[in-house]
């Protein structure tokens, strides 16, 4: 079985595009919905294709080219992503052209691109790639399912280069339903992490993207060693499913160097993140969504991080979880989970 | 016929999003399709709905687009003879 590397990685977040070269300088204050920033797409994205892409189409082609540019490739052999909502925004925006114009005049564009697959076909139709093409639309492990479909390819000899990622954008309607259901924070509502006394969380979008490769190289950022996902746990169960998990790659739980949980700010729900905690408790800690914001893939900026903080084995005190620090990370293990649901192990290790 | 074909100009650039391009920009007689505008046949499609919605103008013979969608000239040409709003 061959071993799995991280060569690239790519982002368009909330936070500015340097924030992976841990600049937290300008670190945008969250608010109960973030928009991401976006960069100029222009350079990259042709003038006659970018009118038609709604944002999460634009995210997903710039932060998935810099992924691969980054790990030198120009064509991988598949392309997979992981959305939990998919292109909102064209959904919307056909949705109410059928009841605004009562069933006429609709017209195909909106509709073409209003799929969940959409980003990874227009990343395939850009770079001519007619390979392997697949989108998992799994909540919030849509991400996770697609980094073990990647994992499981590159395994097993079936490809050699895959780009991989997660994308979710924001869109009008859908966000006042969010809203209305104490999904996302109320506009008055605190955002505090550290001690979460209000329901919701601050909502975001992004896409977060990984060039992943059979071929180690001198900058890899690590080695995808394990992906988990059960879509239920019971609290208590949860120690017992990361020893499992953990004793399947014969490693235990004090050689866990750093912990990467995906806290949300969300009074409920916050027990699982919690027990992790204590489970993990005399070990370095970092959490992320103060940058990230939560949305179904905000998990890949977490991979990510955890990625970087491997290949630079430093950690930002702007990360830090705990106050135990780290001199050398040989093991990072992700934890996520939203509402309570759709939790995810993502195990790396240094190369 | 002057205002329609501004008034055309400025619908067909908010219908198909064309970014950074204003009503000064587009000639009467640039081509719509090809190396004029560049649209392609999803635009075709927009257009077909846009002279429906906008005019009340259907066109029952997709071979008539051709012609009519040459460039703004033509395409006015057309409305002005054939709208029923």
């Amino acid at each position: 079985m061959k071993a799995v590397y991280i060569n690239g990685i790519g982002s368009v977040s909330i936070q500015d595009q340097d924030i992976f070269d841990f600049n937290f300088e300008l670190i945008s204050d969250l608010s109960d919905v973030n928009y991401a920033k976006h960069p100029s797409y222009k350079e990259m994205i042709p003038a006659a294709m970018i009118r038609r892409m709604a944002q999460g189409v634009k995210m997903g082609i710039y932060a998935s080219q810099n992924a691969l540019n980054e790990a030198e490739i120009e064509i991988p052999d598949a392309i997979i992503t992981g959305t939990g909502m998919g292109c909102l925004q064209d959904s919307e925006k056909f949705l109410r052209a059928i009841i605004d114009n009562e069933e006429e005049f609709l017209t195909p564009t909106s509709f073409i691109q209003s799929t969940h697959n959409t980003v990874g076909s227009q990343i395939a139709l850009r770079l001519g790639c007619k390979g392997y093409n697949f989108t998992y639309v799994n909540g919030a492990n849509s991400f996770e399912n697609a980094l073990n479909d990647a994992k499981l390819q590159i395994e097993n000899d079936e490809a050699n280069s895959i780009l991989v990622g997660g994308i979710d954008e924001i869109s009008d309607y859908t966000l006042k339903l969010l809203k209305k259901i104490d999904v996302i924070k109320n506009e008055n509502s605190s955002i505090d992490f550290k001690n979460p006394t209000s329901i919701g969380v601050p909502f975001g979008e992004g896409a977060n993207f990984l060039a992943i490769s059979s071929e180690k190289k001198s900058n890899s950022y690590a080695e995808i060693c394990d992906v988990f996902v059960q879509n239920k746990i019971e609290i208590s169960d949860l120690k017992q499913t990361v020893s499992t998990f953990l004793e399947a790659n014969k490693i235990d739980l004090s050689q866990i160097d750093v912990l990467v949980v995906g806290r949300n700010a969300d009074s409920n729900f916050n027990e699982y993140y919690t027990e992790m905690e204590t489970l993990f408790e005399d070990k370095t800690q970092i959490y992320y969504k103060h940058l990230s914001a939560e949305f179904d893939t905000a998990s890949a900026f977490g991979v990510l991080l955890a990625a970087t903080i491997l290949k630079k084995q430093e950690i930002p005190n702007e990360l830090l979880w705990n106050n135990k620090s780290m001199s050398q990370a040989n093991y990072v293990l992700c934890y996520n989970q939203y509402r309570g649901k759709d939790h995810s192990l993502v195990l790396l290790r240094n190369c | 016929m002057e205002n329609l074909k501004e008034e055309l100009k400025g619908k067909i650039i908010e219908v198909l999003n064309l970014e950074d391009i204003n009503i000064e920009d587009i000639k009467d007689t640039d081509p719509l399709f090809g190396d004029g505008l560049g649209l392609d046949s999803i635009d075709a499609l927009e257009l077909i709905v846009l002279m429906d919605k906008q005019y009340g103008i259907k066109l029952s013979d997709p071979k008539e687009g051709k012609t009519i969608f040459q460039n703004i000239e033509t395409m006015a040409k057309y409305i002005a003879d054939n709208r029923t709003k």
